[in-house]
């Protein structure tokens, strides 16, 4: 990957600027009712959303998990129209049907949230096969959390990957926690890049809170799916800052466990150095660019309020083709 | 001036881990497996307390693995052991269907070896969209070998759980989401339910609605808005749904003639169909007219919350079809 340059590095910062901004401000707004369901945060694990999506193409093919606003913010969907879906309005990304959980745009490569723990793997692997039969120069990531990596699909889907040279990259968002458990109380082996390995194919952990360190590992791993030499195995590790829903606190991490990742480990924080020292903006930049991202995000809260609800009718609707019994 | 201080009754929750606890203090072979069940005492509160009541050898945190989950209880209960799987969510019995579907429903019929496996999970349909709130009971009461509870109340809960726990038979055992909260009396250790036998919740002399779960109370809300039109319905709770109580089905049927099934599963292929079907063939000439089923309309649950209020029976739907029942 060519070297770090201003308006990429700009670029990078905004996005995760703009995902914290995101994901803080549904927070509240979920906490005084506005998110039908709930939500999961992705506050802390922007950099491995950023340096993901940052390194594929616009119309590579993304499938990933509940939590799931960073990667699809990163893809380039507006605040507006991902906000709107959280509020499960009609100008939301789904349409209202699919809520925080489950963001799509299929006809643009984002196969979908998920509400299954471990789906988005599969999905991302059956649109990698897709891709290399139909012949085109594109590959698919399937997000899937610590917690996803204890399901059985994930590795079916792994293995099918590795023996069928998939263009497919599987992306551990690894924010340590399954809810309340502890990645280490639930992994057998515990390395997950060595349990994938077993699968032949490359497998790295990874600093997740680089978002320049992500972006290189994913860049590469493209690189090699485009080369027709197979699937990359990535487990980033992360932290997240919040609940596993939105209002949820529990005595399972202590207070100093989050503030030791926040002070020392922010995805944010260690970027917006990188980009002081390396010249591409003065303190003073970064905080106008900061503002910038505030006004975006308040101007989404404010399409997703005044935003008009699904019609009633329709829930019926889009269900099946209804073509079937057409005679041909 | 004399205060009567009233003693809370327990929860829909309390009442699910008072009959565990009683069970788990005679019978060291009952031991749960899920997700977040230690620290966090399920989603649902329904084992809080448990582990540090009874250890972690009765209590075991699993992996996101459901598959393995039902693996690990049915080959337990083979072996001797009375596991309950706790899938959170009853969405999450889909991952492992092979393993209750065609393995624990099948094993005694082949191999004449009971399996004491209690499969409980949240079931029904609330906030939470697509992937959590399917209504999957026809596909369990459909299979040969399993059984299924559906209780509406505390008190259904804890006697339905104590039997489950004495018996040899795997049990599905659905926890209505939004009855989590409510409170009742429950009964004493030696209070029992037994499964196939239906409770009448309200008395009526004009017609009947027939139900089960979270709709036992849309029932009677609309049996009591029915009240004051001088419609006098009564609701009959079926509790469990296999063994179904055909005797209570086929008595609403010879005694009113004018019979609604209600629940909140799309109406294609359900429960409530089946109970219609048998009671026109065992009973035709009771019925004053065809028995009126109201059910879910058929197409996935969406996160809007209007949406999803909207493709479940309201009250007003229910009222309709005992008006209907009323004309013939
Ligand atoms: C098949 C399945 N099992 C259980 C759940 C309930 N559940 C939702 S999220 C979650 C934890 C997932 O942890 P992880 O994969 O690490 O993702 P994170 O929440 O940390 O992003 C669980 C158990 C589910 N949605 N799907
Ligand atoms: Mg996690």
């Amino acid at each position: 990957m060519s070297k770090l340059d201003k308006s990429t590095a700009l670029a990078l910062l905004r996005q995760m600027m703009v995902i914290r901004d995101f994901e803080e401000t549904a927070d509240k707004l979920c906490l005084r009712g506005k998110v039908p369901g709930g939500m999961h945060n992705s506050s802390g694990q922007e950099a491995v959303a950023v340096g993901t999506l940052s390194a594929i193409a616009k119309d590579d093919v993304i499938a990933t998990t509940h939590r799931s606003h960073h990667h699809t913010l990163a893809k380039g969907y507006s605040a507006k129209s991902v906000m709107a879906e959280l509020f499960t309005k009609s100008t939301g990304i789904s349409h209202g049907r699919g809520g925080s959980m489950h963001l799509a745009e299929v006809t643009e490569g984002h196969f979908g949230g998920n509400g299954i723990v471990g789906a988005g793997v599969g999905i991302a692997m059956g649109a990698a096969l897709g891709i290399q039969h139909i012949g085109d120069k594109k590959i698919a990531v399937g997000f899937v959390g610590d917690g996803g990596m204890n399901t059985g699909r994930t590795w079916e889907s792994i293995n099918m990957a590795s023996i069928w040279k998939l263009p497919l990259i599987i992306l551990v968002d690894n924010n340590q926690y399954a809810v309340e458990t502890f990645v280490g109380r639930v992994t057998g082996g515990g390395d997950l890049a060595k349990r994938a390995s077993g699968f032949g194919l490359p497998a790295y952990n990874i600093d997740g809170q680089d978002v320049l360190e992500v972006r290189k590992y994913v860049s590469e791993a493209r690189e090699r799916a485009l080369a027709g030499e197979g699937p990359t195995f990535i487990n980033a590790l992360t932290y997240r800052y919040y609940g596993h829903n939105v209002g949820e606190k529990g005595q399972y991490r202590t207070q100093e466990e989050i503030a030791q990742w926040r002070t020392t480990q922010d995805p944010i924080d260690k970027f917006t150095e990188v980009v002081i020292s390396s010249g591409f903006a003065t303190q003073a930049e970064v905080e106008e660019l900061r503002a910038s991202v505030r006004k975006e995000i308040e101007e989404a809260v404010a399409f997703a309020e005044s935003s008009p609800e699904p019609e009633i009718a329709s829930i019926t609707q889009g269900v099946d083709s209804g073509k079937l019994g057409v005679q041909l | 001036m004399t205060t009567e201080v009233k003693a809370v009754t327990p929860t829909y929750s309390e009442a699910f881990q008072s009959g565990v606890r009683e069970e788990m203090n005679r019978n060291k072979k009952i031991f749960i497996i899920g997700t977040d069940l230690v620290e966090r005492g399920g989603h649902f509160a329904q084992v809080k307390g448990i582990a540090q009541e009874f250890g972690l050898k009765q209590v075991r945190d699993a992996p996101i693995s459901e598959a393995a989950m039902i693996a690990a209880g049915m080959g337990a209960a083979m072996y001797g052991c009375h596991p309950i799987v706790d899938l959170n969510f009853i969405d999450f019995s889909l991952g492992a269907m092979d393993e209750i579907i065609n393995q624990a429903a099948k094993i005694r019929f082949m191999f004449d070896r009971p399996v004491p496996l209690v499969i409980r999970a949240t079931s029904g349909v609330a906030l939470g969209g697509a992937h959590h709130c399917n209504s999957l009971e026809s596909f369990f009461a459909h299979t040969a070998g399993l059984s299924l509870a559906v209780p509406s109340t505390p008190m259904d809960v804890k006697g339905l759980i104590k039997t489950a726990l004495r018996n040899e038979d795997p049990v599905i055992f659905l926890m209505h989401k939004k009855l989590s909260g409510i409170r009742g009396e429950i009964g004493d250790e030696n209070y029992f339910v037994p499964f196939g036998k239906a409770k009448t919740i309200k008395a009526g002399k004009d017609a009947a609605i027939i139900t089960y779960g979270y709709s036992a109370v849309t029932a009677t809300k609309a049996a009591q808005a029915l009240e004051a039109e001088g419609i006098s319905v009564e609701v009959i709770d079926l509790r469990t749904l296999y063994p179904i109580d055909q005797d209570a089905i086929d008595a609403a049927v010879i005694k009113f003639g004018r019979v609604v099934v209600l629940d909140e599963a799309p109406l294609f292929g359900s429960i409530t169909a089946e109970i219609a079907a048998t009671a026109s063939e065992r009973n035709f000439k009771s019925l004053k007219g065809p028995i009126v089923r109201v059910g879910a309309v058929r197409a996935p649950l969406s996160a809007n919350p209007a949406m999803s209020e909207a493709a479940i029976p309201s009250v007003d739907q229910i009222s309709k079809a005992v008006k209907q029942v009323m004309s013939y």
